[in-house]
């Protein structure tokens, strides 16, 4: 007996149009090529350098890096086939995706939106197409949920500017060509397009990871790195410069969860289809099928929650507190989607035969950055309260 | 130059495939139909000429309303235009009827140089409307080529065949390619955004000059009496080696009539 795939219930490719279609279908096609093949070994060993410069080449091919931007090789697609991309790419792992929001919507998007013409020409060009990777450095050693505070300082010598300071967690810095650094300044934060060539950046990689392996996550360690004048974002200052790169990204993983918990839920029917126990497919069990049904459901919710926040990004009406409410739900709920899945699979569950506690490990990391699910609680608490408690 | 890639709209071989109860045709209505694999060879080797020369790439298809998609794929992919033959009389069109409607609908696109299609359909999978149309324009037909140079006037073109053989023909010509010549391309987003934009043309049999009559089921010079569903796969054996496990798979083997 085949069931009904657990993201068609409600229909909801009605709710796109032929372009978001070919846009998903392509980015899963690619997903099933270039990643489902290679993903468990990548996961196991760590992704390489040489891989994510690999990965991204084929990426920037297809027109995933920057995706949602417009000009300088960016394809200009809309936000809902921005999301559609990331739940393709979030299927494969979590790890691919965040390879494409930290290029797209963090790096990209800072220099989109607050560089000069020539820092646009200089580097996004080359990131479109996958030729020259970014990361984007917010978060320090002590500085997470609060990035305020950040040490990292930015002084002035003569026209030159001299960085100082740390970063940590930093996807893709090991690999980097270019660093979006944010670091204070005597008139308050600024960004910098830092050339990772510069005397004094090093960027060591950070080991023993359990969660988010096939990524490279690093620290960026800035020691006197000396920039010229035009090194600086022009057209920000202040914490909503790095906010508003946070907000793009995030809104890519309201759908980009969906489409890790997408894919447990589709290796766990299968399993409990072909998984007998007590002389019955396990699938055919009150208990399980109870589990399933839960979990199909808050799939589905999911989605209609993401495509109706696309909707509204795609008419520049999405609010940050809007975007806060779609994560904070959706990398829950995906989290508890693939730790159920784990159960279902019993003892297969936990190897990497099988997707599900690669997702759900990597949730963790999803579910920690881009906002603890904490703060965006209290975002949320504060639109309904009008009392910040977090600051 | 002007290249035609024929693209033919398929029923998806990942679903299950089911027959019209009343007439045996393939139910293209029920199923998510695709561009049939086969034909994106096509498709892409159109495009690699194009791209490394001056050439313009049409992508025709023939069948029902649903078809369109495979020519909005191929568009997507890069060809420059398409064009689409629908018309109520074209259900339960047999290989025959079919070269007779795409001939007439490549004359009317006019010009062509060059014509590539798949090596066959992945539903029908005769693979003889490439044949039939060289013999209806009258144009040298290459079939089954797996590497392809365009050069002034001409083609020169690897069959893998039984033999291998390389051929040279003069253009116009038709050349059916298989699934070793390349690497099809993904529609990049770009492509995707920019195919909404490319004209699609839709011709009807009266458009083309063909007669309704002579295309069809009731045309048709087979027909199809019965169909039979394939049977259900049944669960493998496992042989437990005892140290006669060899004996046993020979025995398996030879029980299904393999050795
Ligand atoms: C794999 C990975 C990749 C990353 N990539 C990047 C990157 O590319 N660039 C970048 O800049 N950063 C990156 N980060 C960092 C990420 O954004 C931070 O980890 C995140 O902001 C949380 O900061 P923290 O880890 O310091 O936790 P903390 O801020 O120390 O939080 C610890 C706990 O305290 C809670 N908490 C904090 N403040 C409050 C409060 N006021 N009230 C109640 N609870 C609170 C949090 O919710 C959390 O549960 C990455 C992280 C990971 C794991």
């Amino acid at each position: 007996m085949t069931g009904t795939s657990p993201l068609d219930l409600l229909k909801v490719d009605h709710l796109l149009d032929d372009e978001e279609t070919a846009i998903q279908e392509t980015v899963r096609r690619f997903v099933d090529d270039h990643v489902r093949p290679h993903i468990a070994g990548w996961y196991e060993d760590g992704l390489s350098p040489e891989t994510v410069r690999e990965v991204a080449r084929a990426a920037g091919k297809l027109g995933l890096l920057g995706m949602h931007l417009t000009g300088y090789g960016c394809a200009g697609t809309n936000a809902v086939s921005y999301g559609l991309a990331c739940l393709e790419l979030e299927a494969g792992d979590s790890g691919l995706r965040s390879l494409v929001s930290v290029q797209g919507s963090l790096a990209m998007y800072a220099i989109w939106r607050f560089g000069s013409e020539e820092q646009k020409q200089r580097w996004l060009p080359g990131m479109a197409a996958g030729e020259l990777i970014g990361c984007f450095g917010l978060t320090e050693p002590d500085f997470g949920s609060n990035p305020a505070g950040m040490r990292t300082r930015a002084r002035r010598d003569g026209s030159d500017w001299v960085l100082d300071g740390t970063k940590m967690w930093i996807t893709n810095g090991t690999v980097a060509d270019v660093a979006v650094v944010w670091a204070q300044t005597d008139d308050g934060i600024r960004g910098f397009a830092v050339p990772t060539d510069t005397p004094g950046f090093s960027a060591p990689t950070i080991g023993r990871k359990l969660s988010l392996r096939a990524s490279v996550t690093s620290e960026l360690v800035l020691d006197g790195v000396r920039l010229p004048a035009d090194a600086v974002l022009p057209d920000v200052t202040g914490l909503r410069g790095p906010l508003s790169c946070l907000n793009e990204a995030r809104f890519g993983i309201v759908f980009g969860a969906l489409g890790a918990a997408r894919d447990c839920l589709q290796a766990t029917l299968e399993y409990a289809s072909d998984r007998e126990v007590f002389d019955r497919p396990l699938s055919s069990f009150q208990l399980t099928q109870a589990k399933l049904a839960d979990m199909a459901l808050e799939l589905q919710k999911g989605f209609l929650l993401a495509m109706h926040l696309g909707r509204l990004k795609d008419s520049h009406r999405l609010e940050h507190r809007q975007v806060s409410l779609g994560k904070l739900n959706n990398v829950r709920e995906a989290l508890g989607i693939a730790r159920e899945c784990r159960t279902i699979l019993g003892a297969s569950g936990i190897t990497l035969e099988y997707p599900v506690l690669r997702h759900a490990n990597n949730l963790e990391s999803v579910l920690t950055y881009e906002g603890t699910s904490e703060i965006h609680q209290l975002v949320i608490g504060q639109a309904l309260t009008g009392s910040p408690a977090f600051s | 130059m002007k290249i035609v890639a024929l693209v033919k709209h398929v029923p998806d071989a990942a679903a299950d495939r089911t027959f019209n109860e009343a007439d045996h045709t393939t139910d293209r209505t029920n199923v998510d139909g695709i561009l049939s694999e086969l034909d994106e060879y096509a498709v892409e080797a159109a495009l690699k000429i194009a791209e490394s020369g001056d050439a313009e790439v049409v992508a025709l298809t023939m069948g029902p309303d649903a078809a369109l998609d495979a020519v909005k794929r191929a568009l997507q992919m890069g060809a420059d235009s398409g064009a689409h033959v629908a018309d109520d009389a074209l259900h339960g069109s047999d290989a025959v009827a079919t070269s007779a409607v795409l001939a007439a609908a490549i004359q009317k696109i006019g010009d062509v140089d060059l014509i590539l299609t798949g090596m066959a359909s992945t539903d029908g999978g005769m693979s003889v409307v490439p044949a039939m149309l060289a013999e209806r324009l009258g144009l040298a037909h290459v079939g089954f080529v797996g590497e392809l140079n365009v050069e002034a006037g001409s083609v020169r073109a690897r069959r893998d065949a039984d033999v291998t053989e390389t051929v040279e023909a003069a253009l116009p010509a038709i050349v059916s390619v298989t699934d070793q010549i390349n690497e099809p391309r993904y529609p990049s987003f770009k492509g995707i955004m920019a195919a909404k934009k490319k004209p699609v043309e839709t011709w009807s049999l009266a458009d083309l000059g063909v007669d309704a009559g002579t295309v069809g089921l009731a045309a048709a010079w087979t027909t199809v009496e019965t169909v039979t569903k394939r049977p259900e796969r049944t669960q493998g054996e496992i042989v437990t080696d005892e140290g006669d496990g060899g004996a046993k798979l020979v025995e398996f083997l030879a029980g299904q009539k393999f050795v």
